[in-house]
């Protein structure tokens, strides 16, 4: 997701890698950011609707911009070696249809996927597009167990008329 | 005493915080979660669409979920959450904001499946000193109602 907006397709998928969370990174976060029992505390998450130690959903969610950030750096290096400039991520406006489908308990190993849903230009940015992509985790057992629709900017190769 | 679902009426809720937020939070947040220049590198930032280092989308995020536990999560008999409608970032979060959390409960209603909890949809705010809203969000969360008859109907 470091090409121009001209360059991006509906449709295209990329799968952006997966992360295994282990009890301790869920305690990390959790006593950061969200210290409910049932992240903090294995037997406290046992007895919740999560069934065991679960990850704070805004962990998972933090989880998914670590690893399409690395996405996108690898693929920035992957056109720097061919001698292209890539471009770089605008910010983004905001997100919609999240949805924490099912716990991520400790251990459990999380697939990250992004699949380009929408493009359309930017009326007060004409030096900017806005793409929006479904993104998605799946556990070790093939459950889908997070996903929402993301908007970010993408920086056009030649500005809107 | 333990906050359950009667306790969360439509209108609105309360307001939360400060919150103070430093640039070593901005930086160490981005650094472990969201490594882009914007969030990392002044030189870069300023030159940005956002003109200067900004917190990272999602640690502003988790840091309104932070506000919500010291707020009133952390004393209601919270189950969890299903998900987020929608969150807009409509400011950026910069290094010293003092942030405040306004809560609103916009829609309440028993769960069908579980009809011992209740689903609460709060409509959220973060806004820094000078009242410049940085976020907004409408986020479910299922919380335990009253035992006894009450809670049966």
């Amino acid at each position: 997701m470091v090409r121009y907006f001209e360059d991006m397709k509906v449709g295209e998928h990329r799968d952006l890698g997966s992360f295994t969370f282990t009890a301790e990174l869920i305690k990390t976060f959790a006593s950061q950011f969200d210290p409910q029992p049932f992240h903090l505390d294995e037997e406290e998450g046992r007895k919740s609707l999560f069934g065991g130690l679960a990850a704070s959903g805004w962990h998972i969610a933090s989880v998914w911009m670590k690893l399409a950030v690395a996405d996108g750096q690898r693929e920035a290096a992957e056109a720097a070696a061919r001698g292209e400039k890539p471009a770089m991520w605008g910010p983004s406006p905001g997100f919609r249809d999240l949805r924490w489908l099912k716990p991520v308990l400790a251990g459990d190993i999380i697939s990250y996927a992004s699949d380009v849903e929408s493009l359309r230009a930017s009326r007060s940015r004409p030096e900017w597009g806005v793409m929006q992509t479904r993104n998605t985790g799946t556990n070790q057992r093939g459950e889908l167990v997070f996903s929402f629709l993301a908007s970010v900017f993408v920086r056009r190769r030649s500005p809107l008329d | 005493m333990t906050l359950t679902f009667e306790d969360f009426p439509v209108g609105r809720f309360g307001t939360f915080g400060p919150r103070h937020v430093s640039r070593d939070e901005i930086i160490a947040f981005a650094s472990e979660f969201d490594p882009q220049p914007m969030h990392l590198d002044e030189e870069v930032a300023k030159r940005s669409m956002l003109r200067g280092l900004s917190g990272s989308g999602w640690h502003l995020c988790s840091l309104m979920m932070r506000m919500m536990f010291d707020g009133y999560i952390g004393r209601t008999a919270s189950l969890g959450s299903p998900g987020v409608d929608e969150v807009r970032w409509l400011s950026p979060l910069r290094p010293g904001d003092e942030l405040m959390l306004d809560v609103d409960v916009a829609a309440a209603r028993v769960s069908r499946s579980r009809p011992e909890t209740g689903i609460v949809t709060f409509a959220l705010r973060v806004r820094n000193a000078s009242g410049q809203v940085l976020l907004e969000a409408v986020s479910p969360i299922i919380i335990k109602r009253r035992a006894g008859p009450a809670a049966r109907s």
